[in-house]
């Protein structure tokens, strides 16, 4: 089970993969965007996501959970 | 002269603007988000405003918000810095409608050069050399196939409403532009509320060179020397010097003649800068974009000038004539400005926090127009220029050598921050050689 955090203070702006979703090795999850810019998260290797942990318009510190993909 | 000036922006472009202000003898109005009430900005104005909650689209980018603000405070003009509101006609429109003076270009000519379609077709006509490109909007992929065809690949694609790098891509040939311009199209609806798309033809090995101007109350435009601002990571600046050591005595003179032909062409006032494209195996030029605003890097053509730029926008506004002699200026010595973002110095992604110490250089030859001190937080909410390094040196070596020890003492504790990439910079062959394009920092930090 992999966990995917956040890197940083932003904003969820998109939310691209739904519970159940497969995603592949650099698939993107969710798009945030903090200081103008979109940095979109992504797998880290393949799996099923098993959790969204946000929402679109939630805000996100550093370290929080974004996604659980096993 | 003006009596005050409500400044409708935040950081350190809103407290450059407040220390020329209040030099003049002008009394200084600032505006605040709740993110931003302790930032010294909001101190050093004789007067602040809060204008709304951190989102922009609620603070500074609230039109109504900031005129009524400028009404309760008894503001007689506005400034808008850069970015927010600055090149937005509406809002320079409404400022005037409230019987205030805009420090700003006339509406109509940041209407004509914000659409860079209609901005290119207009320079083309005065004169002003452009690249190969679209004359009319590009709406749908079968059009951009069609317009690219025509172009020449490689293309940039771009909106034509848009600024600050944001919705830019390159497509290097026809399996590659549909991506680009979907990403375009919906990043320029996004973020510039208009879809409309712009495709340029690509110039590989380009110097991004601009050309300060200024357009006097009598109606003159003069030049002001360029800045060369090739140095970018995602086509954003994150370093600027002057005189660019990649332009010649003449292709100077034929740059700053089409700087100063496409300013009268929108019978331009105020301080505005013509952004072009160097080809440096061509030792041509192109026009890129016009802003219709004080620009981020106009530091280092103060510091080679001895021009306050500040100063010129108020006395332009308020109808007087420029404190200097527009035919005696010559620039002496280089200068460099180098960006302090808080952002990581390897992948250059955002990086906000509470800063917790902030100790600049000082020196020479060295300024510092910073927007935070400890203490403050830097929030997600707003882009992540912490503070604008600057120096000034006889020669470029000496303004390198200068810049690398600036580097090296100018300590913040927190956030992380790109100094250690300006140190890098400083210290690449390829900036001390002079001889760079826009490839430099990809080059430095390959992803």
């Amino acid at each position: 089970m992999a966990e995917v955090r956040a890197e940083m203070v932003a904003n969820v702006w998109k939310v691209v993969a739904a519970e159940g979703d497969h995603v592949d090795d650099g698939d993107t999850l969710v798009i945030l965007e903090s200081m103008k810019m979109e940095i979109p998260v992504v797998a880290e290797g393949p799996g099923v996501v098993t959790t969204m942990h946000v929402a679109e318009g939630d805000v996100v510190q550093e370290g929080d959970l974004i996604a659980t993909i096993s | 002269m003006l009596e005050s000036v409500l400044v409708a922006n935040r950081g350190e472009i809103a407290r450059r603007v407040i220390r020329t202000a209040r030099a003049m003898g002008m009394r200084a109005v600032a505006v605040y988000s709740d993110a931003d009430a302790d930032l010294p900005h909001v101190r050093e104005a004789d007067e602040a405003v809060r204008i709304g909650p951190a989102q922009p689209a609620r603070s500074y980018l609230d039109a109504a918000a900031i005129i009524d603000a400028a009404r309760s405070a008894g503001a007689a003009s506005v400034h808008p810095g850069y970015g927010f509101l600055a090149e937005n006609a509406d809002f320079a429109r409404r400022v005037l409608a409230a019987g205030l003076t805009w420090v700003g270009p006339d509406p109509d000519a940041i209407e004509q050069m914000g659409d860079k379609i209609r901005a290119r077709n207009l320079m083309e006509r005065s004169g002003v050399p452009v690249a190969p490109g679209s004359r009319e909007p590009v709406t749908d992929v079968a059009g951009a196939l069609v317009e690219a065809g025509r172009i020449g690949y490689p293309v940039m694609v771009k909106a034509a409403a848009g600024g600050g790098g944001i919705g830019m891509g390159v497509a290097a040939s026809e399996a590659s532009l549909g991506t680009a311009f979907e990403t375009a199209r919906s990043r320029a609806a996004r973020f510039f509320g208009s879809p409309e798309i712009l495709i340029e033809r690509y110039v590989e090995r380009a110097r991004h060179v601009e050309v300060q101007i200024l357009g006097l109350a009598d109606g003159r435009v003069v030049a002001l020397g360029e800045r060369d601002c090739s140095a970018q990571r995602r086509h954003q600046k994150v370093a600027e010097e002057t005189p660019s050591p990649g332009v010649s005595p003449e292709l100077r003179r034929r740059m700053l003649a089409a700087a100063v032909r496409a300013g009268e062409a929108v019978r331009y006032r105020g301080a505005g800068t013509v952004e072009c494209l160097v080809d440096v195996a061509a030792g041509s030029f192109v026009f890129l974009e016009m802003n219709t605003r004080l620009q981020v890097e106009h530091p280092v053509t103060e510091l080679v000038t001895g021009i306050d730029l500040v100063e010129q926008q108020f006395r332009v506004a308020a109808g007087e004539p420029p404190s200097f002699d527009p035919a005696a200026v010559r620039p002496s010595g280089h200068a460099i400005e180098l960006r302090v973002y808080a952002e990581d110095p390897v992948r250059f992604l955002p990086a906000p926090g509470t800063i917790t110490e902030w100790k600049e250089p000082s020196g020479q030859g060295i300024r510092v127009d910073s927007g935070y001190q400890a203490g403050n937080t830097v929030t997600p909410f707003y882009d992540p220029l912490l503070a604008k390094l600057c120096v000034h040196g006889a020669d470029r070596g000496q303004a390198i050598a200068r810049a690398s020890d600036a580097v090296a003492s100018f300590h913040i504790t927190g956030p992380k921050t790109n100094l250690p990439f300006h140190a890098d910079l400083l210290a690449s062959p390829d900036f001390a050689s002079g001889d760079y394009d826009t490839s430099l920092v990809s080059k430095l930090r390959p992803s």
